[in-house]
């Protein structure tokens, strides 16, 4: 897959996560285009999945942390053929597995996540267990930066740095904003690097829509031998469409009909465009 | 903190549980490297120095963040460790109980959550240390087996077990050495209570340490009025053994169940809800510790304190029979 391949990919998958959220009437839609593009560099250029042999002991780990944003998990992963997409379209509907948040239920799926501030810690014990046993393979998890006041965050974060995990790699989704209003009205993350390094972590930021930014922070290996890795992902609550961009009430606003067809014909746009 | 006697005569004494526990594991990992124990400083407790000792690389330390002890070990389960989270019963089933619903029974990552010092083992401590809510708690979460076993021979089993085990499973030991009820019946499985006493006058189903004060009543209502109580250590508080239960019931006699637990929702409440829905109506009390601001003492102290001893039950059983 080209680069521009990958670009049009966000964009198509940007769509696909507005089509679902307008049908089930429900999602969170500003997350979910935050973290799209980091979404799409992990599951194409990056995570060892195959969606034919999920479950190969060898496969990288992913776990999102921040599951509310299932919708961009869920449309990445119907891309790289995990699942029919039209799986989707029962989205939040009665008895369907295509619910809120992630479960095992879902093929691709490593754990069911929801409740915040839970991925990191289950990832640090996949990334013992892999270094226990000589394995290579990497494990990643999705941080909001609303759930970093979780206290179960930094017990993990303590954890990893103490095991030397560099095999493990933490991405902040770092939109600076959450479902009251900014990160900085809400609870003050400012100096979120150097909270990191303090806890020994190596921390690379980056544009978290740049898709060859990205790339390279994910797949150079680990930051710093014998330290986890720590990206943060600057990017923007609802980005590719306009109205959208910076604006809290789409945390999980859901379009109107005339809404969804504007936002559909900017993307059109941007996707003509490159 | 100074240990209460335990009366030795009529049975054989036996170690705490929660060492049991820690021999056993030890004995399981001397041919198992893919056995794990995640700590939280708790090692001294859980009886695991020599453990650590032994098998370095099969220890994980977090320090105490039992949240985060309850998160790695699921991530370790997943990955395909045999993985036994060991913390004080106090603060792994309410400190980490978000991620024992989430990262372990929802996500079906099957962990052994070993809850050491259990009830009011730390009585003196009070009630930060005592784990009275621990059966409640777990009981209403899906996707779990939760196990107190009553001597030492149901400690080793369910640690055998337990290994073997791929669901999420809690386990609680107290530090109080235990006698060995009944050294004949040598079954053992989850989900089935195991008759260490028998009889047809009167039915004790007991949990964990309160099987031997259950055991010590049932003589004596025998050795003063040749009253035959039968007594249970319903070792699994659930699944529960519903199919005992009915067999016990049906003889229409009373029913005492004694546990080491507030009387909300533990193993008396499971035995009444279970009996009265299928239309028993034997008398039936249940013995635990009061929904109260509870007393402080050593363990024996605090069971006398609530009638969870010999003569607190013998007397709970004498009013039931009307002798």
């Amino acid at each position: 897959m080209t680069n521009k391949e990958l670009k049009l990919k966000s964009v198509l998958l940007r769509k696909n996560i507005l089509k679902y959220i307008y049908k089930a009437k429900a999602g969170h839609t500003g997350g979910s285009l935050s973290c799209l593009d980091i979404l799409n560099v992990l599951y194409n250029r990056v995570l060892n999945v195959d969606p034919n042999d999920f479950k190969n002991l060898n496969r990288d780990r992913y776990i999102q942390s921040k599951g509310h944003c299932v919708e961009a998990l869920f449309v990445t992963l119907a891309d790289r053929g995990f699942f029919p997409e039209s799986d989707l379209e029962t989205l939040c509907q009665y008895q369907s597995h295509y619910i809120g948040h992630p479960t095992k239920k879902v093929n691709g799926v490593e754990q069911n996540t929801g409740a915040l501030g839970h991925g990191l810690p289950i990832c640090v014990g996949e990334a013992i267990a892999a270094k226990l046993d000589n394995k290579t393979h990497r494990v990643f998890t999705l941080l909001g930066d609303g759930e970093l006041p979780e206290g179960s965050n930094w017990e993990a974060f303590l954890a990893a740095s103490h095991y030397k995990l560099d095999n493990l790699y933490a991405i902040l989704d770092y939109n600076k904003q959450q479902i009251t209003g900014n990160n900085s009205e809400v609870m003050n993350t400012d100096s979120v690097r150097q909270k990191l390094e303090s806890f020994g972590w190596a921390v690379k930021e980056v544009d978290g829509h740049n898709l060859e930014a990205l790339e390279e922070a994910l797949n150079s290996g680990p930051l710093e031998v014998g330290k986890p890795s720590f990206i943060i992902a600057h990017t923007i609550k609802g980005k590719g469409v306009s109205y959208m961009e910076g604006n809290i009430k789409w945390h999980h606003g859901v379009p109107t009909p005339e809404q969804y067809e504007l936002a559909l014909s900017e993307l059109n746009q941007v996707e003509s465009s490159l | 903190m100074q240990l209460d006697k335990i009366e030795e005569k009529d049975l054989k004494m036996g170690k705490a549980n929660q060492e049991v526990f820690s021999e056993t594991l030890q004995e399981l990992a001397e041919t198992d490297s893919s056995i794990i124990v995640v700590t939280s400083d708790s090692r001294g407790s859980g009886k695991l120095v020599p453990f650590g000792q032994k098998f370095p690389s099969q220890i994980v330390e977090v320090g105490i963040a039992e949240q985060n002890l309850v998160g790695v070990a699921a991530g370790l389960a997943s990955a395909g460790k045999k993985t036994f989270a060991v913390s004080p019963a106090c603060f792994l089933s309410a400190r980490a109980l978000e991620q024992i619903k989430n990262d372990v029974c929802y996500s079906d990552n099957p962990v052994v959550l070993v809850g050491i010092s259990s009830g009011v083992s730390y009585g003196a401590l009070g009630t930060t240390h005592h784990s009275l809510h621990d059966f409640a708690a777990l009981r209403s979460i899906n996707n779990i087996t939760i196990v107190a076993p009553a001597d030492n021979f149901e400690t080793e089993q369910a640690v055998r077990l337990a290994v073997k085990h791929d669901k999420p499973l809690y386990m609680r030991f107290g530090k109080k050495a235990m006698p060995f009820l009944d050294e004949e019946n040598k079954s053992f499985e989850f989900g089935k209570g195991r008759l260490v006493r028998k009889g047809n006058d009167l039915t004790i189903i007991a949990t964990g340490e309160t099987v031997y004060p259950a055991w010590l009543a049932a003589k004596k209502l025998e050795d003063k009025h040749g009253v035959k109580a039968a007594v249970v250590s319903m070792h699994t508080i659930k699944p529960l053994d519903v199919k005992l239960l009915e067999d016990l019931a049906e003889n229409g006699k009373p029913i005492v169940t004694v546990e080491e637990h507030m009387v909300n929702g533990g193993l008396g409440e499971a035995c009444a809800s279970y009996l009265f829905q299928k239309g028993y109506s034997n008398p039936f009390k249940i013995v635990g510790i009061p929904d109260e601001y509870t007393v402080t003492g050593s363990q024996v102290e605090i069971f006398n304190h609530y009638g969870i001893s010999r003569e607190g039950l013998y007397e709970t059983c004498k009013g039931l029979l009307d002798i």
